[in-house]
């Protein structure tokens, strides 16, 4: 969540409506099994101060499947997005009330660290921010955080990582280079090694590809859809286009509400809000 | 002109004029202490000169000239002087002409119109002295236990010879007196308190008692053998002297033991001149101080300096991070932070003579007796850390430095951008391993900037030092061989009070004149050093951490 977004949620309240039946059916996902379903949101309000960013948010993730959040600016994708490995709890004066469950267990439960959650909840962000340490180093940070400390293990979980995403050939024999000498495209997706080498059960991507060129784009998203096979993704994405390419569902947002929740197809062939229609055709947003 | 000045040109002029003022004033500031300071150790021409005295006789006098001034008639004539000539201003020059001891005065004002010749013969000597500053005159003799040895060899090559003969002897003497019987010294004294804690504890049994006394035993037959040795070497070095014509025609013998070199300036050629001249600012910077402070080296000042601003980083860095860390990132940001912040920024506008004080009631009184009264009572009622020492000195000036590193180690967090830390806490990262493993290390720069600042302000301190632990004239440097090699109880030396010292309380002004520009240049120099040693090290983790600039 960054500055300028934050400000977008001061905009007062639209004067949209939308039928509460539509909504809570447009909050599940069809056919959708119980153990097929890693996230659960459930009756979740955020407030940052006294201002409401996000409103009764309902919606189910689906394991090992790329759901991307779209909208305008400002509309609380990326907000709801930092709720499920808790970056909210850094934001000074941020409340949350309901729920948010993971495999059924509550997320925001007193019981819970922090730090193990976000262990299996990774985070991609929208610029690249490796740490300013060789390759090599940058993918094993997490692997040391937990204490390994084996040579092999780690010299196998990092070319893992980085075969994983893409990245192996390119840096294969520039490992110990600082990673700040990388790309902007290689960069994201060592950030994206550097999540998935402590396998993660989720991986949220922030707009991974918004700060990049079109080939780097391209890549990462085919690394989307080649990692949606071990991780349940969620995807935020200013574009429509790649929302469409790379996800199974879409959620569509619009100032804190979540406005429809569909398999992708639907929504951007058959949505049934007119909202959603307008944003999706371009008439604003 | 208008569209002069809205173009920006007038700007640029003042701001370029009023960087070259501050360069040349930097430039010109360290010339001058430079020329000054360093010319002292070139070996000058010694002149021989007949001059007319007011009662007309004519006298030999030779010395050193160094310096000449013009003065107006009416001054000298008003103090009692008759000039010759009727000109306005009437030049003086001023004469080293040593000899302290046999003649009293070591410089002279001589008149310019009353010099009548000058001379420069080659054979006229400066001897530097142990005591007593230079003697200048010709040498006669060299003298073997009284007997004149020099009709067998040249005069200069029969003098090097025994001279360094008994340069030799006065090396090891100064071995023996300050390492050898200092160490035994020290381990004399250890003893004594071992006996007496033992003696406090209750815990003196005949046996350790007896095991004492025989380490004492010990001691003192290593001492008598020196003492032995130190007889014969005494008695040695006593052998020899060489016998010297002064500018009023006595002839003076100086025994070869209180003789350091002996130089015949007006016979060097420039390639000599040069090597003495090395030789000279080495001994400077390589010697213990003479002469209440005014000849022979600084190196204890240096060494006082150095190790001083060294323990204080020791101390001011993790004091300053630390404090630096909570405030920006575990303590809640609010009023309370502020009035923080506010009061250790005031902190640093604090007078550093107030640190003194504070250093002294609370380090040395308070600190340091109770350290005294806790752990070494078998001491009383000598103090050992109840009394200024180098620790408090350090100790002290941390903390009239810990607010700049608390600043500029604050600064270097909130320029950490967020994305790292984010980065970091998305791995599962702990706030601690974050901080530990990420954030710190990238700060690791800003605190050495705020380090090199510190440095900068407490190499220069001299104020509060002399509250807490500089003295004069420390005899033991605080780093030696004896365990535990480093004493930092004890008082030390330092380049700031040196000048101070020697241009304020010595005995012989003209003599400490250029010491006190010299030494300034060395702290200048020691601070340089000291401020580039930091500044390479922060460029390298600056590299080393390169923050995200795209």
């Amino acid at each position: 969540m960054n500055a300028r977004e934050m400000n977008m949620n001061d905009r007062s309240k639209p004067t949209h409506s939308i039928d509460p039946d539509i909504l809570a059916q447009a909050s599940l996902t069809r056919n959708l099994g119980e153990e097929d379903i890693c996230l659960k949101v459930e009756d979740l309000d955020l407030y940052y101060g006294s201002k409401q960013a996000l409103n009764k948010i309902n919606m189910h993730i689906p394991r090992q499947r790329v759901t991307a959040f779209i909208g305008p600016s400002g509309c609380g994708k990326s907000t709801l997005l930092r709720c499920f490995n808790r970056m909210n709890d850094l934001v000074d004066g941020v409340r949350i009330d309901g729920k948010m469950l993971l495999d059924g267990q509550d997320i925001y439960a007193k019981s819970v660290n922090v730090a193990d959650l976000r262990r299996r909840i990774g985070m991609v962000f929208q610029k690249p921010n490796p740490f300013p340490k060789s390759i090599y180093e940058n993918v094993a940070y997490g692997l040391r955080l937990q204490g390994v400390r084996s040579r092999r293990v780690l010299d196998e979980v990092v070319e893992n990582a980085l075969r994983g995403a893409a990245l192996w050939d390119e840096v294969k024999d520039r490992m110990h280079d600082n990673a700040l000498g990388l790309s902007g495209g290689q960069q994201q997706r060592l950030v994206i090694a550097r999540a998935i080498a402590i396998e993660p059960e989720v991986l949220l991507l922030d707009e991974p590809a918004s700060a990049l060129d079109p080939i780097s784009t391209l890549k990462i998203e085919e690394l989307i859809y080649e990692l949606k096979t071990r991780f349940t993704i969620i995807i935020v994405t200013h574009n429509m286009q790649q929302a469409a390419r790379v996800s199974d569902y879409t959620a569509f947002m619009y100032v804190g509400d979540l406005v429809e929740f569909n398999d992708t197809n639907t929504i951007f062939t058959n949505p049934k809000e007119k909202m959603t229609e307008d944003y999706i055709t371009g008439r604003y947003g | 002109m208008r569209g002069w000045f809205n173009s920006g040109a007038p700007w640029i002029w003042l701001n370029a004029a009023a960087v070259s003022a501050s360069l040349i004033m930097v430039a010109g500031l360290l010339g001058l202490i430079a020329l000054r300071g360093l010319g002292h150790f070139w070996p000058t021409d010694i002149v021989e000169m007949d001059y007319r005295k007011a009662d007309d006789q004519i006298v030999r006098l030779i010395g050193e000239i160094r310096g000449h001034e013009d003065v107006p008639r009416e001054r000298l004539v008003a103090a009692g002087v008759s000039v010759p000539g009727d000109s306005e201003l009437v030049r003086r020059v001023q004469l080293k002409s040593g000899n302290r001891d046999v003649v009293g005065l070591d410089f002279n004002w001589v008149l310019g119109p009353d010099i009548i010749a000058e001379r420069y013969p080659e054979d006229l000597v400066v001897i530097e002295r142990r005591e007593w500053g230079n003697f200048y005159g010709y040498l006669r003799e060299v003298h073997e236990n009284g007997i004149n040895v020099t009709d067998t060899a040249p005069l200069w090559d029969v003098l090097n010879e025994h001279l360094g003969r008994a340069r030799k002897i006065a090396d090891e003497i100064r071995v023996i007196e300050r390492d050898e019987i200092g160490a035994i010294n020290y381990k004399l004294e250890r003893l004594r308190l071992d006996q007496r804690r033992l003696e406090l504890e209750g815990k003196a049994d005949t046996e350790a008692l007896a095991r004492i006394a025989a380490q004492e035993a010990a001691l003192q037959l290593q001492y008598e053998s020196h003492q032995k040795r130190l007889i014969a070497l005494y008695q040695d070095i006593q052998r020899d002297s060489v016998t010297v014509e002064i500018q009023d025609g006595r002839v003076v013998e100086l025994p070869l033991s209180k003789v350091i070199h002996v130089l015949r300036p007006n016979a060097m050629g420039v390639g000599d001149k040069l090597l003495a001249y090395m030789k000279n600012v080495w001994a400077f910077i390589s010697d213990d101080p003479r002469e209440a402070n005014t000849e022979g080296g600084i190196f204890p000042a240096i060494f006082g300096t150095v190790l001083m601003v060294i323990l204080m980083s020791i101390f001011v860095t993790p004091f300053g991070v630390i404090a630096a860390v909570y405030l920006r990132e575990y303590a809640k940001q609010g009023p309370i932070t502020r009035i923080i912040r506010i009061a250790v920024n005031n902190l640093a506008g604090v007078p550093s003579i107030v640190y003194g004080v504070f250093g002294l009631g609370f380090f040395v009184y308070f600190l340091g007796g109770n350290i005294d009264q806790l752990f070494y009572p078998e001491a009383q009622p000598a103090p050992i850390f109840g009394t200024p020492g180098i620790l408090w000195a350090s100790l002290t000036l941390a903390l009239l430095t810990v607010p700049v590193v608390i600043v500029a180690t604050e600064e270097g967090l909130a320029r950490i951008p967020s994305a790292i830390r984010e980065g970091s806490l998305s791995l599962g990262a702990t706030k601690a391993e974050t901080l530990w493993r990420t954030v710190l290390p990238m700060a690791s720069p800003a605190m050495m900037t705020g380090l090199i600042l510190a440095v900068a302000r407490a190499a220069g301190e001299v104020a509060p030092l002399m509250l807490v632990g500089v003295v004069k004239l420390a005899p033991t440097l605080p780093l030696d061989g004896n365990a535990p090699f480093l004493h930092l109880d004890r008082k030390f030396m330092h380049l700031g009070f040196h000048i101070y010292d020697v241009g304020f309380q010595s005995p012989n002004v003209e003599a400490a004149r250029p010491v006190v520009y010299a030494t300034a240049l060395l702290l200048v120099l020691v601070i340089v050093a000291l401020n580039i040693t930091a500044i390479s090290i922060r460029n390298h983790l600056r590299e080393k951490y390169r923050a995200l600039d795209n």
